[in-house]
């Protein structure tokens, strides 16, 4: 049996997906940008996926920019903003649980003269809003915070966290990463308050190399790649027009019988929660306070629905994936993107994990694909495994 | 277009071999065809105690040679103008055009060395020296001769063509591979046993490898990463096999059945056993491993008795008194540093212990090994006989 629970790294692409793909590759590959109707058809495929995604985020397709993926967008997003608000001042807060592609492009910029503050976290994951709060000044510009964590599921409150920051501050400019989130939360960046957004199409069954970035309409934004003037000079490059085809269709199914898929993610992330609370040395990260261990689901629910870290004593967790692996159960060793880095995680880290689990620890995630099947499979796997596993290990 | 049409080929070691030394030129020859093929249609040949390379007109001069760079057997190579027409008229202004060319100053001094293979041609070897330093004198005032000690050497020498050359490249040396039999590289993803394997094959010696897989406690990558490595190897060593042996379960077995601090010693032990049996299987005529005195607990000269003690075949171990600093360098330079510093665990690591002994008791590892009795017979069967051989061009 195959079982892929790896779906924060990656997902499978739909069927449909893959359909309206081959389309744009094999009948209608023109040029956007060409004046002919094979451009105008192409067109049609991006005019298309930025209605989708604006509607499921309710706002204008104007305000949709599409980059190479979510990595892209976050750089777009904060050295775009960043270069074209210089004036108003040079400190920018974030968190310290940030992926990369978040906290790279701000060290870029403290290499550049910015102040960046980075707030702490809890055991759970969440931030601490009042340092969010008490760290802004006259010269905070930007305001960046991930929606949900990819290596712990850990939620922020954006909406709170949104109107607090303007009320001390109201030019601030909130990003969020929203890259884990996108397809499993309704995101309104306008009633949120959220400024820009970045999501990924491969997080959500789309494909790789796609992704956008939301731009409010009143933020001005600078380029950070240069050249023939694509969607409005923002970001040149003829447009990928097959993955971002793909993309729209990916979002217009992701939101299809949303709660239905949600819940069923929730049920299904409950079960793994429950079974593997109950082996011994294992425990369960970036859960809420209240969770203690009854695992009631409201509590689940304050986490996001398809991510699940445990930490395993006594057994390194790239044996663990590997031993999975063999038996055809794919997960991820903290998470996949830091996997080239032998150094621990900075999230597992920053929510206080003890340092001998920090290399115990795996990262379960589901898709909405996922099965209650596969799942008791891979509880089994891990089960028969983990005392073998233990048995063997360094003295 | 590179105004080089051929290549003359030194070889240092070969010519001291007596009846066998046409053995050693062949198998020259056919390594340099084998390093040539990919980029084109060379023709490689012997003439009068040389071997020549001439190249096809549409040839890259760099590339050609990068890869005669990795030729054992050649201590140098020589870029050579080819000239057909060599009546003195056209000979002089070639070899002018050439000095032209390459020194564009003209400002040196110089010798000329002559070769009249061709003794049909009407100027003597001597003559031909002396007019054609004349003529580059007057051609370019700036030249000076100095015959004991000029810092270009200009050869020409007449054959059906005449070659003009002047500029020497230092190639690897050793000997071709293939004129001094096979040999067993135990090869990890570490830094030492790609340079051990890379020096053996440098002695003319043809390399097969044998690795140690551990899944789970290894991944894939560190399999990917061992390929890697013979691939690179192999761009000096030729085409070798890789033998890819599923050691888990031995592993585990000794770890359950012997005191920890003898781990590592006993499954070197049998990782020497399997090696020499896929050696005597592929007529191997000794093993090669990149073990370095005293760098590690497994390589002091009481671990390597007690692991050379398995092997009834000859271990070579070329790094045996390098310092770590060199074996990198060496690394370096066959471009194998970068894949061996990739972080991936190899079966030697996973379960070493915190202090495996360093001074093992001959006496007390045979008694503990003894304890394995029981399954290692099977274990070994079963690790022999689901052997993962890779072919590695």
């Amino acid at each position: 049996m195959e079982v892929y629970l790896d779906n924060s790294a990656t997902t499978k692409i739909t069927d449909r997906v893959r359909d309206i793909m081959i389309k744009v590759l094999y009948e209608d590959y023109g040029n956007p940008s060409s004046m002919h109707r094979m451009g105008v058809n192409a067109e049609k495929y991006m005019k298309e996926a930025a209605q989708i995604i604006a509607d499921s985020l309710k706002v204008e397709p104007k305000e949709i920019i599409f980059t190479s993926g979510g990595t892209e967008a976050n750089n777009l997003a904060l050295i775009g903003t960043a270069m074209a608000y210089q004036r108003r001042g040079k400190h920018i807060i974030t968190t310290r649980i940030e992926h990369p592609s978040v906290h790279q492009p701000l060290l870029y910029l403290e290499e550049n003269g910015y102040k960046i503050d980075f707030i702490p976290v809890d055991r759970t994951g969440k931030i601490f809003k009042d340092k969010l709060y008490n760290a802004i000044n006259d010269e905070t510009q930007i305001v960046s915070v991930m929606f949900v964590n990819n290596e712990i599921g850990s939620v922020q409150d954006i909406e709170e966290i949104a109107r607090e920051i303007k009320k001390i501050k109201n030019d601030i400019i909130f990003h969020v990463d929203a890259v884990q989130a996108f397809g499993k939360y309704r995101i309104h960046p306008r009633r949120m308050g959220i400024d820009l957004l970045s999501i990924s199409g491969h997080k959500i069954h789309g494909p790789k190399g796609i992704g956008a970035l939301y731009v409010n309409d009143n933020i001005r934004l600078k380029p950070i790649i240069f050249g023939g003037g694509h969607q409005r000079g923002l970001r040149s490059g003829t447009e990928n027009v097959p993955a971002i085809a793909g993309l729209g269709q990916a979002v217009k199914d992701i939101y299809e019988n949303f709660e239905q898929k949600v819940n069923k993610m929730y049920k299904l992330k409950q079960l793994i929660i429950k079974e593997l609370s109950g082996l011994d040395g294992v425990t369960i990260n970036g859960l809420p306070e209240e969770c203690e261990s009854n695992y009631e689901m409201e509590h689940i629910k304050m986490t996001a629905p398809h991510i699940v870290s445990a930490s395993f004593e006594g057994v390194r967790s790239e044996v663990l994936l590997h031993a999975l692996e063999d038996r055809g159960v794919y997960v991820s060793s903290g998470s996949a993107c830091s996997s080239h880095h032998p150094q621990p995680s900075a999230t597992l880290s920053a929510i206080g994990i003890p340092k001998i689990l920090l290399d115990s620890t795996i990262r379960i995630s589901i898709s909405e694909m996922t099965t209650e099947e596969e799942i008791q499979y891979a509880i089994e796997q891990i089960r028969d495994l983990v005392p073998k596993l233990r048995r063997y290990t360094r003295r | 277009m590179s105004m080089f049409k051929a290549f003359l080929i030194k070889y240092a070691e070969i010519g001291l071999k007596g009846n066998n030394r046409y053995l050693f030129e062949n198998a020259l020859c056919d390594r340099i065809k084998d390093a040539l093929k990919p980029l084109g249609t060379f023709r490689v040949f012997k003439e009068q105690g040389r071997v020549f390379v001439e190249c096809p007109d549409d040839y890259d001069y760099e590339e050609t040679v990068e890869a005669l760079k990795r030729v054992f057997g050649i201590s140098s190579f020589c870029p050579v103008v080819t000239v057909a027409d060599t009546d003195w008229e056209s000979l002089t202004k070639a070899v002018g055009d050439y000095v032209e060319a390459m020194y564009p100053d003209a400002d040196f001094t110089f010798k000329v060395f002559a070769k009249r293979a061709d003794k049909n041609y009407p100027i003597s070897s001597p003559d031909i020296c002396s007019m054609m330093g004349a003529y580059l004198l007057g051609r370019f005032p700036n030249l000076k001769v100095d015959v004991h000690n000029p810092e270009v050497s200009l050869n020409v020498e007449i054959r059906t063509k005449a070659y003009i050359y002047s500029v020497e490249i230092p190639g690897p040396g050793g000997m071709p591979v293939g004129s001094n039999g096979k040999a067993m590289l135990l090869l990890s993803g570490g830094i030492d046993s790609p340079v051990a394997g890379y020096m053996i094959a440098k002695r003319g010696v043809s390399v097969d490898a044998v690795y140690f897989h551990a899944p789970p406690y290894t991944s894939e990558r560190a399999k990917q990463k061992v390929i890697d490595l013979a691939k690179k190897i192999s761009r000096y060593a030729g085409r070798m096999k890789l033998f890819v042996v599923n050691f888990t379960d031995i592993q585990l077995y000794i770890y359950d059945q012997c005191p920890h601090d003898e781990l590592t010693i006993i499954m070197r032990r049998y990782m020497m056993r399997i090696a020499e049996h896929f050696a005597k299987q592929e007529n191997c005529l000794g093993l090669i491993t990149g073990e370095s005195l005293g760098q590690v607990a497994s390589q002091t000269m009481q671990s390597l008795a007690a692991t050379n003690e398995v092997c009834t075949m000859p271990v070579y171990r070329p790094l045996i008194a390098f310092d770590k600093k060199d074996i990198v360098e060496i690394a370096e330079t066959i471009d194998t540093y970068e894949t061996s510093i990739q972080p991936y665990e190899d079966c030697c690591t996973i379960f070493v212990a915190k202090h495996p002994v360093t001074k093992p008791n001959l006496k007390k590892i045979r008694h503990s090994e003894r304890k394995l009795e029981e399954k290692i017979d099977e274990l070994l069967e079963t690790a022999l006989k689901t052997v993962e051989i890779i072919e590695i061009e």
